[in-house]
This record gives C-alpha cells, sequence and structure tokens, in this order.
C-alpha cells in the first residue's frame, strides 16, 4: 500500500510541476496559457503545411482535428475557468480537462470514434510541451516519493524501478498473473493492474492510493479517506513485522511435520529477498529473461554466469532451473518465420526446445556447468507427453557426454523433472513419475488449460480459480502418483503463495512450496497454524463439494479463523 | 423539413431545425470538423440536441462526443442574428452527406 502523487507516463514522460497558483499569478498564467495555445497552433499549422506539400493533402488534413481541437472554446473555456476560478496551474488545468473528454471518448461505443482519443492524447502532450518547455522530467530525475500510471509497465521496466523514488505503480492491462505483476509482487511493490482507463482517470500531479492488497486505486482522497488508509498501513506494517519475526522459525505443522519452503526467483538477485524471509532454496528459476528484450539468442556464458550467480547467492541451498519456456513469439529475430494464431497452444517451451536444439543445447550445457558449483536440478516446462520427456532427457544426455569429453565439471547424478502444468501430465502422472525424478505443478497454466481461461483476459479471470474442483482432483492426482512412486513433488505456481489453499495442498500431502518472496512467511505462519491432521480433514471436506464457489467460501471461512489478525 | 423561426427582437431570433445524418460513417472527426467550421463562421449561439443530450455546436469535442451515427436525428437550436442562415448552412452541410460517399 503506498499514498504518494501521481505520474502519468506517456511515450513522453511528462510531470506536471504543480497543481496550484496563487490568486496573485491568475493573470499572468492566464496569459502563459494563451501563449502556449498560440505555440501549439503554430507548430500544428506548420506540421499540417509540411505534410500536405510532402505527403498529400489527405494526410495533411488529419492535423485539422487537431488544430480544432487546440482551438475548440468549450475546451478553451473550461480550462480557463479552472485557472481562474480554482487556481490550478495551466498545466494541470490542461490535464485535467482533456483527460476527462479522453476518458469520455474511450468510453464511446463506436470504435471509430473512439479511437479519436489519441488525438486528444496528441493535443494534450503540445501544449504541455509548450507549457513546461524543454525542461522535460523523466522517471530518472524524480526528486520526491511517487506513484507510476501507466498503460503498461514491461517486466523489466519493473524490475528497474527505483524503490526509494517509486512507491507503487497501476496500469490499464494486465491481469494476475502476468509477468509484470509477477515481478512487482517478487519485488514487494504495491500495484493494480488491469484498471482499463486509469492513465485517462488521472492527471498527473493527482494524489493517489494504491492499495496493492485490495486491488483498489483512490484518486485525490479525501482527508477521511487518507486518515483510514494511513491507518490501515500502519496495521500491514505490524503485521509484517509480525511476520518478519518468523523468518528464522522452521516451517513445521503444529504436530511437526516439516514443509520446505522454497522461492521462485527471474533474476539471480532475487536470491537475497527470497533468503531475507527464511526460503530454504529456490524451487523455480525462470530463465526467460536472458532471453527477453534483446536480438540475439544468449550465449553459453551468459546462461552460465547467472546460473553461477544464484548457485553462489544460495549458499549451499539447492535450486532448480527450468528450461526456456517462451513461445516463439517472445524471440525477435524468429518471429517472421513464426505466426501463431494461438501462442498459448502453439510451439513454445519444451517444443521450442525440441524444434532448436542448438538453443536448447546451449542452455543445458550452461545448466550442467553450474551444477558441479551447488545442488542444482533442471526441471522441463510444458511437458504434453512422455516422447517429449525421452526425447530431452536424450539430448541432456548427449550434452553430458560432450561435456565429459570435453573434461569439463558437472553433476553427472543431476535430478531432472517436469513442470506439471498441462491437464494430459497430470492425467498420465502415474507414467510419468516413473521416469522424473521429481514433479513441480505449475498451478497457474495447470488452471489455464483446464479450466480453459486466459488469467490475463479481464473479461474472463474471474472464471480463473484454484479453487476449482476439478483442478484439485487433478494436483490430487499429481501428488498421489509422486507418493506413490516415492518422488518429490512440490507445487510452485501462485496457488502454493495463498494461504487459503496452503491447508488443503499440505493435507494432499505436498511437502515442498515454491512460491513468490512476498507471500514467503505467510505461507509459513500458515503451516504452523495447524496440525496435519486438521489439513487432512479440511482437505477431505473440500473435496465434497461441486462447485469453487463453495471450496473458496470454505476454505476463506478457515484463513479467517487460523489467522484473524491477517484479514481485520 | 422547414425551420420554424420565433422572434422577440430581431436580436434575439430563435430558430430550430431538425437534421438526419445520413452518410454512413456518421458524425465522426472530419464531418464533425466541417460542422463545427461552419457554425463558427456565423455570430449565433448554436445548440444541437440529440435526445437528451445539449453540445454547443461551435465546439469540435462537443460535437464528437456526441457519436452521431447514421440515422440519428439531431435537433439545431440557433439563437441570434443570423441564426436562420446559420441553420441553413449546417442543413445544406448535412444533407449533402458532408461530401462524403
Amino acid at each position: 500500500m503506498a499514498i504518494a502523487p501521481a505520474i502519468v507516463l506517456d511515450s513522453e514522460e511528462f510531470r506536471i510541476p504543480r497543481r496550484n497558483i496563487d490568486a496573485g499569478e491568475v493573470q499572468e498564467e492566464l496569459a502563459r496559457f494563451q501563449g502556449a495555445v498560440d505555440r501549439a497552433k503554430e507548430e500544428i499549422r506548420e506540421l499540417r503545411q509540411r505534410v500536405a506539400r510532402d505527403v498529400g493533402e489527405q494526410l495533411g488534413a488529419i492535423f485539422d482535428v487537431q488544430d480544432a481541437l487546440l482551438t475548440d472554446p468549450r475546451v478553451d473555456q473550461e480550462i480557463r475557468e479552472l485557472i481562474e476560478r480554482e487556481h490550478y496551474a495551466p498545466e494541470y488545468a490542461v490535464s485535467t480537462i482533456l483527460r476527462g473528454y479522453a476518458k469520455k471518448f474511450l468510453n464511446l461505443p463506436n470504435r471509430y470514434m473512439s479511437e479519436r482519443v489519441v488525438d486528444v492524447y496528441d493535443v494534450e502532450k503540445r501544449l504541455l510541451r509548450n507549457l513546461i518547455g524543454a525542461k522535460r522530467e523523466s522517471l530518472g530525475t524524480l526528486t520526491e516519493p511517487m506513484i507510476v500510471i501507466a498503460h503498461d509497465l514491461t517486466p523489466s521496466q519493473t524490475a528497474s524501478l527505483d524503490r526509494s523514488k517509486i512507491l507503487a505503480f497501476a496500469t490499464d492491462i494486465g491481469g494476475r498473473t502476468s509477468h509484470t505483476t509477477i515481478v512487482a509482487r517478487a519485488m514487494g511493490i504495491p500495484a493494480v493492474v488491469g484498471l482499463k482507463t486509469i492513465t485517462a482517470d488521472l492527471s498527473g500531479g493527482d494524489m493517489v492510493v494504491v492499495d496493492g492488497n485490495r486491488g483498489l486505486v483512490i484518486i485525490n482522497p479525501d482527508e477521511a479517506a487518507m486518515a483510514r488508509f494511513r491507518d490501515a498501513e500502519q496495521r500491514f506494517r505490524r503485521m509484517e513485522k509480525e511476520l518478519g519475526d518468523l523468518k528464522d522459525l522452521p516451517a513445521v505443522t503444529l504436530d511437526g511435520h516439516e514443509v520446505q519452503l522454497w522461492g521462485n526467483i527471474e533474476f539471480p538477485h532475487d536470491v537475497e529477498a527470497c533468503l531475507a524471509r527464511g526460503a530454504s532454496g529456490v524451487g523455480l528459476y525462470r530463465t526467460e529473461f536472458l532471453y527477453l528484450d534483446r536480438e540475439t539468442d544468449p550465449t553459453e556464458e551468459e546462461h552460465f554466469q547467472a546460473y553461477a550467480e544464484t548457485i553462489a547467492a544460495l549458499g549451499g541451498r539447492p535450486v532448480t532451473i527450468r528450461t526456456c519456456d517462451l513461445g516463439a513469439d517472445k524471440f525477435t529475430h524468429l518471429s517472421g518465420e513464426y505466426d501463431e494464431r494461438n501462442p498459448f497452444l502453439g510451439c513454445r517451451s519444451i517444443r521450442f526446445s525440441l524444434q532448436h536444439i542448438g538453443l536448447f543445447k546451449t542452455q543445458l550445457r550452461a545448466i550442467l556447468r553450474a551444477s558441479a558449483l551447488g545442488p542444482t536440478r533442471v526441471m522441463f516446462p510444458l511437458v504434453t507427453n512422455l516422447k517429449e520427456l525421452r526425447q530431452a532427457k536424450m539430448i541432456l544426455a548427449d550434452v553430458q557426454e560432450d561435456l565429459e569429453e570435453e573434461g569439463v565439471a558437472f553433476d553427472a547424478d543431476i535430478k531432472v523433472g517436469i513442470m506439471v502444468e498441462v491437464p494430459s501430465a497430470a492425467i498420465q502422472a502415474r507414467s510419468f513419475a516413473k521416469e522424473c525424478d521429481f514433479f513441480s505443478i505449475g498451478t497457474n497454466d495447470l488452471i489455464q488449460y483446464t479450466l480453459a481461461v486466459d488469467r490475463s483476459n479481464e473479461r474472463v479471470a474471474g472464471l480463473y480459480t484454484a479453487g476449482h474442483p476439478a483442478v484439485l482432483r487433478l494436483i490430487r492426482t499429481v501428488v498421489d502418483a509422486a507418493l506413490e512412486a516415492g518422488i518429490e513433488v512440490a507445487v510452485c505456481g501462485e496457488m502454493g503463495g495463498e494461504p487459503n489453499y496452503v491447508p488443503v495442498l499440505v493435507g494432499l500431502g505436498v511437502q515442498f512450496f515454491s512460491v513468490s518472496p512476498a507471500t514467503l512467511l505467510e505461507v509459513k505462519k500458515v503451516i504452523r497454524s495447524i496440525t496435519k491432521q486438521e489439513a487432512r480433514e479440511i482437505c477431505d471436506k473440500v473435496f465434497q463439494f461441486d462447485s469453487d464457489r463453495e471450496v473458496d467460501a470454505y476454505l476463506g471461512e478457515i484463513s479467517r479463523r487460523l489467522l484473524p489478525e491477517m484479514y481485520a | 423539413m422547414t425551420p420554424t423561426a420565433r422572434a422577440t427582437k430581431e436580436k434575439d431570433a430563435v430558430a430550430t431545425r431538425e437534421v438526419k445524418i445520413v452518410n454512413r460513417l456518421g458524425l465522426h472527426a472530419r464531418p464533425a470538423m466541417q460542422f463545427v467550421e461552419t457554425a463558427n463562421r456565423f455570430l449565433c449561439h448554436i445548440t444541437v440536441h440529440k435526445g437528451n443530450q445539449k453540445v454547443s455546436g461551435k465546439s469540435l469535442m462537443e460535437m464528437m462526443m456526441l457519436a452521431a451515427t447514421a440515422g440519428t436525428v439531431l435537433r439545431l437550436e440557433a439563437e441570434g442574428e443570423d441564426a436562420v442562415k446559420c441553420l441553413e448552412a449546417l442543413a445544406r452541410l448535412v444533407n449533402e452527406k458532408f461530401h462524403e460517399d
């Protein structure tokens, strides 16, 4: 949760310098506004002339709309009123009025007309540029803590936010388990995504409260609301402190059954956050970031450096490295040859690796070399049939042979497992258990594929839930198969990090949880609050329900009973 | 449809007229702009009514907000010296489909 002024990111990053002016400045500011309008008009007319001359009259005419918007008497009047009567600074007045209109445009049913919002934003930018002048602020030059509002933030942008200046963020698009959200959660930065029109709902400079826990953004809260939120923030800090005390305590149930708590990471530097919260290892190292945002494929050295750094940071604790989980759509230099209508069901993850053996071997070589430095396991994503697993293992064996011939050290007994994240693998878990050293249940994708829902599609995101009886039964099938075959089974999806579901998973017999660092302590708290017997009873009860609503309601009740202070 | 005029003094003449949007793409940016340019050539005030919505006929932003698709009937209300002439010009523009299609 965070409270701070907002900075709205556009492709050009404008920060509104201040919101209000003094009564004595009104005339001067009105004149400054007029000056900016006049200059903006000049710019547009010049632009229009040039385009009409160089490209054609039709295209020049496009700018007529912006010209007309700039000279719109109504808009002009509304902006002036804000400056004169409410003492808004011209920048803030321009932004408020134009974004108000932009929001109305976005709500128009007719798409051809709603797309005009682009022109409104353009006019806003032009006016702001003429008002603020050459001095343009960017995220790098913030002097006070702020909250970032943007259409979207890429995972890399999220990961590089300066935490001392950026307290939180909110975006128009994205879902609960999109990569950006996952990175934000891992970093512990409050965020709300999927708000659809947040960038139009406020202006830079507006005071904003972001409550990441409840998915709320409050714009310009009044005194009472501010007081409520500062209270909630305090309670939250107190709870965090309590949880912090758990850090070094073991993750054992009340009747002495131990559970391994591991962390999920994207970067080597995430290990710190995991260890700070008492993780005993890394159960999922997502290696995709090595491949993203670049023109060329990562080299074996780049892979190796990242893995070596991670293993060093873990100081003897185990790491499970997942091979590339991307589809061709993420490889910019390949996307020419691939035009998939449905990349989600397409050539990605293990399929992609098996079709690009060079890339696959590069990653496997690096993982094997790193395995000489500390306890390492390797895991294949999205395996849907035994043939894929066998092929992947054969290629791994080839790479091992190569390394042996070259005299390079590696762990010859490296454990090999699969992500169980598709229904076919879950249903056939017994067969897979015979050919793997461990399972890791990727609940995020398992839920999506089983319930046929796209977690990032706001229209149907409500259907996505781990509490669906079918999902629970598939998980039970996988855990039973693992226990029967005597192999380890971990849960590494978001489900494992949600307090409501922890008792069920413990009751089913899961002994390894790999979760986002931000949720490690909560999970530990739940584990330490139940006996294994209770967990089994909760589990049995849950399997009597035939709807996710009943399941989630019941589990919510249990959580409130077990951990009343977390649900105040 | 013939314009109706109610005059108390010539200066305060209020004229109204109904027009129907007939061009295929409706009152999108370009026609809205032509409408507003035309309206701005006259001195009178123009109010455009669409159902319960009421906007200024001289404001592009407001006219675009109407999102008047083909078939929409708009009631134009002009007040001032050249009210009647203004409405005639606007009606002609609409009926000529803003020179589109």
